[in-house]
Protein backbone atom coordinates (compact mmCIF):
# COMPACT_ATOMS: atom_id res chain seq x y z
CA UNK A 1 0.00 0.00 0.00
CA UNK A 2 1.42 3.21 -0.93
CA UNK A 3 2.32 6.12 1.57
CA UNK A 4 -0.92 8.64 2.11
CA UNK A 5 -0.76 11.94 0.04
CA UNK A 6 -0.98 15.24 0.92
CA UNK A 7 -4.97 16.24 0.46
CA UNK A 8 -4.05 18.61 -2.68
CA UNK A 9 -6.49 21.51 -4.30
CA UNK A 10 -8.75 21.07 -7.10
CA UNK A 11 -7.01 22.71 -10.22
CA UNK A 12 -10.55 23.11 -11.86
CA UNK A 13 -11.94 26.01 -8.82
CA UNK A 14 -12.21 29.16 -11.09
CA UNK A 15 -10.78 31.68 -8.70
CA UNK A 16 -8.16 29.99 -7.80
CA UNK A 17 -7.12 28.26 -11.20
CA UNK A 18 -4.46 30.83 -11.90
CA UNK A 19 -3.16 30.54 -8.29
CA UNK A 20 -2.02 26.83 -8.23
CA UNK A 21 -1.22 27.64 -12.04
CA UNK A 22 1.30 29.80 -11.21
CA UNK A 23 2.84 27.54 -8.44
CA UNK A 24 4.02 25.38 -11.49
CA UNK A 25 6.40 27.99 -11.85
CA UNK A 26 7.72 28.25 -8.18
CA UNK A 27 5.47 31.44 -8.45
CA UNK A 28 3.04 32.38 -5.20
CA UNK A 29 0.93 34.88 -7.33
CA UNK A 30 -1.43 36.97 -4.97
CA UNK A 31 -3.80 40.09 -6.93
CA UNK A 32 -3.83 43.80 -6.26
CA UNK A 33 -6.60 46.00 -8.13
CA UNK A 34 -4.83 48.88 -10.34
CA UNK A 35 -7.95 50.94 -9.47
CA UNK A 36 -8.10 50.93 -5.61
CA UNK A 37 -4.93 49.31 -4.23
CA UNK A 38 -6.71 46.87 -2.70
CA UNK A 39 -4.83 43.17 -2.14
CA UNK A 40 -7.56 40.74 -2.85
CA UNK A 41 -6.27 37.32 -1.22
CA UNK A 42 -7.68 34.51 -0.82
CA UNK A 43 -8.01 35.20 -5.08
CA UNK A 44 -11.24 36.20 -6.69
CA UNK A 45 -12.30 37.10 -10.32
CA UNK A 46 -13.63 40.33 -8.64
CA UNK A 47 -12.24 43.34 -6.77
CA UNK A 48 -13.45 43.44 -3.08
CA UNK A 49 -12.63 47.19 -2.64
CA UNK A 50 -14.44 48.78 -5.55
CA UNK A 51 -16.87 47.66 -8.59
CA UNK A 52 -14.52 48.95 -11.23
CA UNK A 53 -11.84 46.74 -10.01
CA UNK A 54 -8.87 45.66 -12.54
CA UNK A 55 -7.01 43.13 -10.31
CA UNK A 56 -3.02 42.65 -11.51
CA UNK A 57 -1.24 39.31 -10.14
CA UNK A 58 1.92 40.02 -8.64
CA UNK A 59 4.53 37.38 -7.46
CA UNK A 60 5.66 37.50 -3.65
CA UNK A 61 9.15 37.74 -2.98
CA UNK A 62 8.17 34.43 -0.72
CA UNK A 63 9.06 36.01 2.81
CA UNK A 64 7.15 36.40 5.83
CA UNK A 65 6.46 36.70 9.42
CA UNK A 66 5.12 33.66 11.50
CA UNK A 67 1.06 35.72 12.69
CA UNK A 68 0.47 32.88 14.70
CA UNK A 69 0.50 29.01 15.03
CA UNK A 70 -0.35 25.64 16.78
CA UNK A 71 1.37 22.38 16.73
CA UNK A 72 -1.45 19.67 16.01
CA UNK A 73 -0.83 16.81 18.10
CA UNK A 74 -4.03 14.45 17.29
CA UNK A 75 -4.81 14.25 13.41
CA UNK A 76 -7.53 12.17 11.52
CA UNK A 77 -6.62 12.50 8.22
CA UNK A 78 -4.48 9.41 6.78
CA UNK A 79 -1.49 11.74 5.52
CA UNK A 80 -1.24 14.26 8.67
CA UNK A 81 -1.64 11.46 11.21
CA UNK A 82 1.76 10.31 9.87
CA UNK A 83 3.13 13.74 10.33
CA UNK A 84 2.02 14.83 13.73
CA UNK A 85 3.32 17.00 15.82
CA UNK A 86 3.66 19.39 12.98
CA UNK A 87 3.03 22.80 13.26
CA UNK A 88 -0.09 24.85 11.36
CA UNK A 89 0.54 28.90 10.94
CA UNK A 90 -1.23 31.70 9.67
CA UNK A 91 1.90 33.57 7.74
CA UNK A 92 2.17 37.31 6.85
CA UNK A 93 3.41 38.01 3.55
CA UNK A 94 5.59 41.23 3.10
CA UNK A 95 3.83 42.28 0.62
CA UNK A 96 0.34 41.55 2.80
CA UNK A 97 -1.85 38.86 2.32
CA UNK A 98 -2.28 36.19 4.94
CA UNK A 99 -1.84 32.66 4.17
CA UNK A 100 -2.30 29.22 6.45
CA UNK A 101 0.43 27.12 5.50
CA UNK A 102 2.63 24.23 7.55
CA UNK A 103 6.00 25.68 8.97
CA UNK A 104 8.84 22.38 8.33
CA UNK A 105 12.21 22.29 8.54
CA UNK A 106 12.49 22.57 11.66
CA UNK A 107 13.11 19.70 14.66
CA UNK A 108 10.61 20.35 17.32
CA UNK A 109 7.77 22.02 16.23
CA UNK A 110 6.47 22.49 19.91
CA UNK A 111 9.65 24.28 20.53
CA UNK A 112 11.20 25.71 17.41
CA UNK A 113 8.37 27.57 16.15
CA UNK A 114 7.39 31.20 17.24
CA UNK A 115 5.03 34.14 16.49
CA UNK A 116 7.23 36.76 14.53
CA UNK A 117 9.24 34.21 13.40
CA UNK A 118 11.12 35.39 10.24
CA UNK A 119 10.06 32.36 7.40
CA UNK A 120 10.59 31.58 3.98
CA UNK A 121 8.54 29.71 0.85
CA UNK A 122 9.58 26.26 0.69
CA UNK A 123 7.70 24.79 -2.27
CA UNK A 124 6.75 20.68 -2.21
CA UNK A 125 6.16 19.43 -5.94
CA UNK A 126 3.05 17.51 -7.04
CA UNK A 127 2.46 16.18 -10.24
CA UNK A 128 0.09 19.22 -10.95
CA UNK A 129 0.97 22.19 -8.63
CA UNK A 130 2.95 23.12 -5.61
CA UNK A 131 2.35 23.52 -2.20
CA UNK A 132 3.69 26.51 -0.79
CA UNK A 133 5.12 25.69 2.79
CA UNK A 134 7.35 27.96 5.07
CA UNK A 135 10.69 26.98 6.74
CA UNK A 136 12.27 29.70 8.93
CA UNK A 137 14.73 32.14 7.87
CA UNK A 138 17.89 31.18 9.04
CA UNK A 139 20.49 34.02 10.39
CA UNK A 140 23.35 34.04 8.54
CA UNK A 141 26.53 32.98 10.81
CA UNK A 142 28.70 36.09 11.51
CA UNK B 1 -39.19 47.41 18.02
CA UNK B 2 -40.52 47.85 21.31
CA UNK B 3 -39.23 45.04 23.60
CA UNK B 4 -42.32 42.46 24.53
CA UNK B 5 -42.29 41.84 20.87
CA UNK B 6 -41.52 38.19 21.22
CA UNK B 7 -41.06 35.27 24.20
CA UNK B 8 -39.22 31.61 24.62
CA UNK B 9 -42.48 30.25 25.74
CA UNK B 10 -41.63 26.30 25.17
CA UNK B 11 -38.02 24.77 25.36
CA UNK B 12 -37.31 20.91 25.46
CA UNK B 13 -33.54 19.64 25.44
CA UNK B 14 -33.25 16.21 24.05
CA UNK B 15 -32.22 13.82 27.17
CA UNK B 16 -29.42 11.77 26.18
CA UNK B 17 -25.69 12.10 24.17
CA UNK B 18 -25.69 8.78 22.94
CA UNK B 19 -28.20 7.38 20.72
CA UNK B 20 -26.18 4.62 19.99
CA UNK B 21 -27.38 4.52 16.72
CA UNK B 22 -31.16 4.17 17.17
CA UNK B 23 -32.37 7.38 16.73
CA UNK B 24 -32.14 9.80 13.59
CA UNK B 25 -31.29 13.43 13.68
CA UNK B 26 -34.71 14.40 12.30
CA UNK B 27 -36.75 12.07 14.65
CA UNK B 28 -33.94 14.01 17.61
CA UNK B 29 -35.82 17.15 15.87
CA UNK B 30 -39.22 16.10 15.87
CA UNK B 31 -39.62 14.58 19.29
CA UNK B 32 -38.02 18.27 21.16
CA UNK B 33 -40.62 20.30 19.09
CA UNK B 34 -43.23 17.77 20.49
CA UNK B 35 -42.05 18.20 24.09
CA UNK B 36 -41.04 22.19 23.43
CA UNK B 37 -44.58 22.75 22.25
CA UNK B 38 -46.15 20.79 25.46
CA UNK B 39 -44.04 22.82 27.64
CA UNK B 40 -45.72 25.99 25.93
CA UNK B 41 -49.21 24.15 26.08
CA UNK B 42 -49.47 24.82 22.51
CA UNK B 43 -49.81 22.16 19.20
CA UNK B 44 -48.26 21.33 15.94
CA UNK B 45 -51.38 23.35 14.96
CA UNK B 46 -50.15 26.53 16.32
CA UNK B 47 -46.94 26.87 14.23
CA UNK B 48 -46.73 29.39 11.68
CA UNK B 49 -43.13 29.52 11.41
CA UNK B 50 -40.03 27.31 11.23
CA UNK B 51 -36.65 27.69 11.49
CA UNK B 52 -33.67 24.76 10.36
CA UNK B 53 -30.26 25.44 9.99
CA UNK B 54 -30.02 22.71 7.63
CA UNK B 55 -30.75 19.32 9.40
CA UNK B 56 -31.96 17.91 6.41
CA UNK B 57 -29.72 18.59 3.61
CA UNK B 58 -30.19 20.89 0.85
CA UNK B 59 -33.61 22.20 0.39
CA UNK B 60 -34.02 21.73 4.36
CA UNK B 61 -36.80 24.03 5.11
CA UNK B 62 -39.39 22.35 3.09
CA UNK B 63 -38.01 18.85 3.80
CA UNK B 64 -38.77 19.66 7.44
CA UNK B 65 -41.79 21.45 6.63
CA UNK B 66 -43.80 18.59 5.58
CA UNK B 67 -41.41 15.95 8.13
CA UNK B 68 -43.35 17.89 11.10
CA UNK B 69 -46.65 17.70 8.59
CA UNK B 70 -46.96 21.71 9.37
CA UNK B 71 -47.97 24.12 6.25
CA UNK B 72 -46.01 27.53 7.91
CA UNK B 73 -46.27 30.94 6.82
CA UNK B 74 -42.27 31.45 7.18
CA UNK B 75 -39.61 29.03 6.71
CA UNK B 76 -36.18 30.19 7.32
CA UNK B 77 -32.90 28.36 6.75
CA UNK B 78 -30.65 30.23 8.10
CA UNK B 79 -27.32 28.46 8.10
CA UNK B 80 -24.32 30.13 9.53
CA UNK B 81 -22.72 27.12 12.19
CA UNK B 82 -23.58 26.98 15.21
CA UNK B 83 -25.06 30.56 15.73
CA UNK B 84 -27.67 29.89 13.81
CA UNK B 85 -30.67 29.27 16.49
CA UNK B 86 -29.18 32.83 17.63
CA UNK B 87 -30.52 33.80 13.73
CA UNK B 88 -33.20 32.07 14.33
CA UNK B 89 -34.42 33.55 17.39
CA UNK B 90 -33.56 37.29 16.18
CA UNK B 91 -35.28 36.20 13.19
CA UNK B 92 -38.54 35.00 14.69
CA UNK B 93 -38.50 38.01 16.72
CA UNK B 94 -38.64 39.99 13.75
CA UNK B 95 -41.52 38.14 11.58
CA UNK B 96 -43.36 38.21 14.76
CA UNK B 97 -43.43 41.95 15.10
CA UNK B 98 -43.80 41.83 11.86
CA UNK B 99 -47.29 40.07 12.01
CA UNK B 100 -45.74 37.08 9.68
CA UNK B 101 -46.04 34.61 12.24
CA UNK B 102 -47.60 34.10 15.92
CA UNK B 103 -45.50 31.27 16.81
CA UNK B 104 -42.36 30.07 15.61
CA UNK B 105 -40.53 26.30 16.02
CA UNK B 106 -37.05 26.14 15.85
CA UNK B 107 -35.32 23.08 15.98
CA UNK B 108 -31.86 21.09 16.13
CA UNK B 109 -30.95 17.34 15.39
CA UNK B 110 -27.49 15.64 15.20
CA UNK B 111 -26.37 12.15 15.82
CA UNK B 112 -22.34 13.48 15.80
CA UNK B 113 -21.01 11.10 18.21
CA UNK B 114 -23.06 8.28 16.63
CA UNK B 115 -21.67 9.15 13.13
CA UNK B 116 -18.18 8.98 14.95
CA UNK B 117 -17.95 12.29 13.35
CA UNK B 118 -14.17 13.16 13.94
CA UNK B 119 -15.28 16.97 14.53
CA UNK B 120 -12.34 18.31 16.23
CA UNK B 121 -9.14 16.74 14.67
CA UNK B 122 -10.94 15.49 11.70
CA UNK B 123 -10.52 15.50 7.78
CA UNK B 124 -10.52 19.02 6.84
CA UNK B 125 -8.13 18.12 3.88
CA UNK B 126 -9.61 17.72 0.48
CA UNK B 127 -9.99 19.59 -2.73
CA UNK B 128 -12.46 22.26 -2.20
CA UNK B 129 -15.03 23.88 -4.60
CA UNK B 130 -14.95 26.66 -2.58
CA UNK B 131 -12.10 29.34 -3.06
CA UNK B 132 -11.45 29.70 0.56
CA UNK B 133 -11.45 25.97 1.22
CA UNK B 134 -9.15 25.53 -2.16
CA UNK B 135 -6.36 27.89 -0.37
CA UNK B 136 -6.88 26.26 3.27
CA UNK B 137 -7.10 22.21 2.59
CA UNK B 138 -3.27 21.27 2.07
CA UNK B 139 -2.43 22.49 5.37
CA UNK B 140 -3.78 19.95 7.32
CA UNK B 141 -5.32 22.44 9.88
CA UNK B 142 -7.67 20.50 12.71
CA UNK B 143 -10.80 22.16 13.68
CA UNK B 144 -9.38 22.61 17.25
CA UNK B 145 -5.60 23.64 16.00
CA UNK B 146 -7.84 26.61 14.08
CA UNK B 147 -9.21 27.71 17.85
CA UNK B 148 -5.43 26.83 19.17
CA UNK B 149 -4.07 29.72 16.92
CA UNK B 150 -6.60 32.21 18.21
CA UNK B 151 -5.15 31.23 21.99
CA UNK B 152 -1.82 31.33 20.88
CA UNK B 153 -1.96 34.33 19.36
CA UNK B 154 -4.06 35.77 22.86
CA UNK B 155 -1.23 34.78 24.88
CA UNK B 156 1.68 36.23 22.95
CA UNK B 157 -0.46 39.72 22.63
CA UNK B 158 -1.58 39.75 26.51
CA UNK B 159 0.04 37.25 28.36
CA UNK B 160 -3.42 35.45 29.06
CA UNK B 161 -1.98 32.06 30.34
CA UNK B 162 -3.47 28.33 29.91
CA UNK B 163 -4.20 28.55 33.73
CA UNK B 164 -6.20 31.24 33.00
CA UNK B 165 -8.32 29.82 30.30
CA UNK B 166 -8.53 26.40 32.61
CA UNK B 167 -10.84 28.74 35.00
CA UNK B 168 -13.55 28.57 32.09
CA UNK B 169 -13.25 24.74 31.86
CA UNK B 170 -13.59 24.37 36.15
CA UNK B 171 -16.70 26.70 35.73
CA UNK B 172 -18.13 24.43 33.26
CA UNK B 173 -17.57 21.35 34.88
CA UNK B 174 -18.59 22.43 38.52
CA UNK B 175 -22.00 23.05 36.62
CA UNK B 176 -22.58 20.18 34.95
CA UNK B 177 -21.62 17.94 37.98
CA UNK B 178 -24.92 19.67 38.46
CA UNK B 179 -27.06 18.52 36.35
CA UNK B 180 -27.88 14.83 36.02
CA UNK B 181 -28.12 14.88 32.11
CA UNK B 182 -24.58 16.19 31.85
CA UNK B 183 -23.39 13.86 33.87
CA UNK B 184 -24.85 10.80 32.31
CA UNK B 185 -23.52 12.42 29.06
CA UNK B 186 -20.12 12.10 30.06
CA UNK B 187 -20.70 8.32 31.92
CA UNK B 188 -21.87 7.69 27.97
CA UNK B 189 -19.09 9.38 26.20
CA UNK B 190 -16.41 7.74 28.38
CA UNK B 191 -15.20 11.00 29.57
CA UNK B 192 -11.97 9.90 32.37
CA UNK B 193 -12.71 11.41 35.97
CA UNK B 194 -16.35 12.55 36.06
CA UNK B 195 -16.08 15.13 39.19
CA UNK B 196 -15.46 18.73 39.54
CA UNK B 197 -12.01 19.46 38.13
CA UNK B 198 -9.21 22.04 39.17
CA UNK B 199 -7.20 24.19 36.59
CA UNK B 200 -4.11 21.89 37.68
CA UNK B 201 -6.38 19.03 35.87
CA UNK B 202 -6.93 21.10 32.81
CA UNK B 203 -3.54 22.08 32.19
CA UNK B 204 -1.98 18.86 33.18
CA UNK B 205 -4.96 17.06 30.22
CA UNK B 206 -3.19 15.81 27.15
CA UNK B 207 -2.15 18.36 24.71
CA UNK B 208 -4.42 18.37 21.43
CA UNK B 209 -3.12 21.10 19.35
CA UNK B 210 -0.80 23.62 21.18
CA UNK B 211 -1.95 25.39 23.23
CA UNK B 212 -5.10 23.58 24.11
CA UNK B 213 -5.69 21.08 26.20
CA UNK B 214 -8.21 17.88 25.85
CA UNK B 215 -10.58 19.21 29.07
CA UNK B 216 -10.64 22.71 27.31
CA UNK B 217 -12.21 21.04 23.90
CA UNK B 218 -15.92 20.50 23.86
CA UNK B 219 -17.23 16.97 24.13
CA UNK B 220 -19.26 15.81 20.57
CA UNK B 221 -22.14 14.11 21.21
CA UNK B 222 -25.81 13.25 20.20
CA UNK B 223 -28.60 15.57 20.66
CA UNK B 224 -30.74 18.06 20.36
CA UNK B 225 -33.38 20.55 21.04
CA UNK B 226 -36.11 22.83 20.34
CA UNK B 227 -37.56 26.77 21.02
CA UNK B 228 -41.23 28.02 20.94
CA UNK B 229 -41.65 31.64 20.43
CA UNK B 230 -44.54 32.97 20.68
CA UNK B 231 -45.94 36.66 20.06
CA UNK B 232 -46.96 38.60 23.38
CA UNK B 233 -50.84 37.42 22.60
CA UNK B 234 -50.08 33.79 22.64
CA UNK B 235 -47.47 34.15 25.25
CA UNK B 236 -49.91 35.71 27.81
CA UNK B 237 -51.81 31.86 27.63
CA UNK B 238 -48.85 29.37 27.58
CA UNK B 239 -47.79 27.39 30.41
CA UNK B 240 -44.81 29.20 31.61
CA UNK B 241 -43.69 32.64 32.02
CA UNK B 242 -42.34 34.08 28.81
CA UNK B 243 -38.37 34.90 28.24
CA UNK B 244 -38.67 37.60 26.47
CA UNK B 245 -36.25 38.33 23.57
CA UNK B 246 -35.01 41.91 23.82
CA UNK B 247 -32.45 42.20 21.35
CA UNK B 248 -30.41 40.85 18.96
CA UNK B 249 -27.33 41.21 16.59
CA UNK B 250 -25.95 39.25 14.16
CA UNK B 251 -21.81 39.71 12.63
CA UNK B 252 -18.83 37.93 10.49
CA UNK B 253 -15.38 37.97 10.80
CA UNK B 254 -12.80 36.51 7.96
CA UNK B 255 -9.23 37.03 7.56
CA UNK B 256 -7.96 39.87 6.48
CA UNK B 257 -4.86 41.74 5.48
CA UNK B 258 -3.41 42.44 9.13
CA UNK B 259 -6.54 41.41 10.50
CA UNK B 260 -6.92 40.73 14.33
CA UNK B 261 -7.38 37.08 15.24
CA UNK B 262 -8.24 37.89 18.91
CA UNK B 263 -11.25 39.65 18.42
CA UNK B 264 -14.37 38.30 16.78
CA UNK B 265 -17.54 39.38 15.06
CA UNK B 266 -19.08 39.31 18.55
CA UNK B 267 -17.82 42.96 19.18
CA UNK B 268 -20.18 43.85 16.24
CA UNK B 269 -23.26 41.56 17.03
CA UNK B 270 -23.13 42.34 20.67
CA UNK B 271 -23.13 45.58 20.41
CA UNK B 272 -26.47 45.96 18.78
CA UNK B 273 -28.30 43.54 20.43
CA UNK B 274 -27.19 45.53 23.93
CA UNK B 275 -28.21 48.76 22.53
CA UNK B 276 -31.25 46.99 21.22
CA UNK B 277 -31.96 46.01 24.56
CA UNK B 278 -31.18 49.32 26.53
CA UNK B 279 -28.65 47.36 29.05
CA UNK B 280 -25.14 46.79 29.17
CA UNK B 281 -22.97 43.45 30.15
CA UNK B 282 -23.30 44.79 33.91
CA UNK B 283 -26.50 44.06 34.12
CA UNK B 284 -26.41 40.82 32.70
CA UNK B 285 -27.02 37.37 35.69
CA UNK B 286 -26.18 34.47 32.91
CA UNK B 287 -23.69 34.36 30.07
CA UNK B 288 -24.40 31.62 28.09
CA UNK B 289 -21.20 31.71 25.47
CA UNK B 290 -20.12 29.30 23.12
CA UNK B 291 -17.92 27.12 24.46
CA UNK B 292 -16.62 24.68 21.86
CA UNK B 293 -13.67 25.63 23.79
CA UNK B 294 -12.04 27.64 26.53
CA UNK B 295 -10.73 30.13 23.95
CA UNK B 296 -13.69 30.87 22.51
CA UNK B 297 -15.33 31.89 25.89
CA UNK B 298 -12.41 34.03 26.43
CA UNK B 299 -12.32 35.96 23.61
CA UNK B 300 -16.38 36.62 23.91
CA UNK B 301 -16.28 37.77 27.30
CA UNK B 302 -14.12 40.45 26.15
CA UNK B 303 -16.03 41.13 23.00
CA UNK B 304 -19.20 40.93 24.18
CA UNK B 305 -18.41 43.85 26.88
CA UNK B 306 -17.79 42.38 30.12
CA UNK B 307 -13.78 43.20 30.35
CA UNK B 308 -11.38 44.77 27.86
CA UNK B 309 -9.72 43.47 24.96
CA UNK B 310 -6.85 41.38 26.27
CA UNK B 311 -7.97 41.56 30.03
CA UNK B 312 -10.30 38.59 30.13
CA UNK B 313 -7.70 36.30 31.51
CA UNK B 314 -7.34 38.13 34.82
CA UNK B 315 -11.73 38.45 34.51
CA UNK B 316 -11.99 35.08 35.18
CA UNK B 317 -9.44 33.84 37.71
CA UNK B 318 -10.87 32.99 41.30
CA UNK B 319 -14.20 31.36 40.39
CA UNK B 320 -15.86 34.57 39.03
CA UNK B 321 -18.02 32.71 36.63
CA UNK B 322 -19.47 30.25 38.69
CA UNK B 323 -23.28 30.09 39.85
CA UNK B 324 -22.78 31.10 43.45
CA UNK B 325 -20.91 33.89 42.88
CA UNK B 326 -23.70 36.83 42.40
CA UNK B 327 -22.81 40.40 41.44
CA UNK B 328 -19.57 39.00 41.10
CA UNK B 329 -20.15 38.60 36.92
CA UNK B 330 -22.17 36.57 34.91
CA UNK B 331 -22.47 32.83 35.76
CA UNK B 332 -21.51 31.06 32.64
CA UNK B 333 -22.86 28.11 31.12
CA UNK B 334 -24.95 26.63 33.59
CA UNK B 335 -26.35 23.75 32.02
CA UNK B 336 -22.75 22.40 31.69
CA UNK B 337 -21.79 23.56 28.01
CA UNK B 338 -20.37 22.30 25.04
CA UNK B 339 -17.57 21.49 27.29
CA UNK B 340 -19.61 19.17 29.75
CA UNK B 341 -22.91 18.73 28.86
CA UNK B 342 -23.66 19.11 25.13
CA UNK B 343 -22.11 19.65 22.23
CA UNK B 344 -23.55 17.22 18.68
CA UNK B 345 -21.42 19.62 16.82
CA UNK B 346 -23.56 22.95 17.05
CA UNK B 347 -24.63 24.09 20.35
CA UNK B 348 -26.65 27.33 20.06
CA UNK B 349 -29.88 26.55 20.74
CA UNK B 350 -28.57 25.24 23.72
CA UNK B 351 -27.83 28.66 24.96
CA UNK B 352 -31.20 29.56 24.37
CA UNK B 353 -32.66 26.43 26.46
CA UNK B 354 -30.21 27.07 29.14
CA UNK B 355 -30.89 30.87 29.11
CA UNK B 356 -34.42 30.47 29.45
CA UNK B 357 -34.49 27.98 32.19
CA UNK B 358 -32.07 30.34 34.13
CA UNK B 359 -34.82 33.19 33.79
CA UNK B 360 -37.64 31.06 34.82
CA UNK B 361 -35.82 29.49 37.87
CA UNK B 362 -35.55 25.95 36.50
CA UNK B 363 -31.91 25.60 36.35
CA UNK B 364 -30.04 23.12 37.87
CA UNK B 365 -27.17 25.59 39.13
CA UNK B 366 -29.94 28.26 39.45
CA UNK B 367 -28.60 32.29 39.84
CA UNK B 368 -30.43 34.11 42.44
CA UNK B 369 -33.05 36.08 41.46
CA UNK B 370 -31.49 35.91 37.30
CA UNK B 371 -33.67 38.42 35.33
CA UNK B 372 -31.26 39.11 32.19
CA UNK B 373 -29.55 36.78 30.18
CA UNK B 374 -26.83 36.61 27.17
CA UNK B 375 -26.86 33.59 24.60
CA UNK B 376 -24.12 34.44 22.05
CA UNK B 377 -23.30 31.83 19.20
CA UNK B 378 -20.46 31.25 17.39
CA UNK B 379 -20.84 29.72 14.01
CA UNK B 380 -18.11 27.96 11.59
CA UNK B 381 -14.01 28.72 12.79
CA UNK B 382 -12.95 31.52 15.33
CA UNK B 383 -9.45 31.51 13.78
CA UNK B 384 -10.56 31.86 10.39
CA UNK B 385 -14.10 32.10 9.32
CA UNK B 386 -17.09 33.08 11.33
CA UNK B 387 -20.21 33.78 12.61
CA UNK B 388 -21.85 35.50 16.08
CA UNK B 389 -25.15 35.42 16.92
CA UNK B 390 -26.23 38.14 20.49
CA UNK B 391 -29.56 37.43 21.94
CA UNK B 392 -30.12 39.63 24.97
CA UNK B 393 -33.00 37.32 27.13
CA UNK B 394 -35.21 39.01 30.11
CA UNK B 395 -38.09 38.18 32.13
CA UNK B 396 -40.91 40.30 34.03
Amino acid sequence: MSDPTRPLPNNNELDTQAFWEATKNREFRYQQCDHCNTIVFYPRAHCTGCTSGSLSWKVSAGAGTVYTYSVVRQSYHPFFRGKVPYAVAWIDLDEGPRILSNIVDVQDPTGDVHIGMKVELKWEEHELLNIPLFKPVLKPVV
Amino acid sequence: MSQRDAAIVGIHEYPSRDVEGEVSALQIKARCAASALEDAGLTWSDVDAIYDAGDAGAMSGLTIAEYFGLKPRVIDTTSVGGSSYEYHAAHAKRDIAAGKANVALLTYGSTAHSNARAIGVGGRGGAGNHPADNMDSFAGMTLIANYAMVAQRHMYEYGTSSEQLAEISIATRCHAMRNPDAVKAMEDLEFLDIRETTIKDVVNSRMIADPLHLLECCMISDGGGAVVIASPEVARNCKKPPVWILGSGEATKYPEVAGDITTSAGVQSGVEAFAEAGITPAEIDIAMIYDSFSITVMVLLEDLGFCRKGEGGAWVEGGRLRFDRPGDGPALNTDGGGLSSNHPGMRGIFLLIEAARQLRGESCSQVTDAKLAVAHGNGGMLGSRHAAGTIILGRD
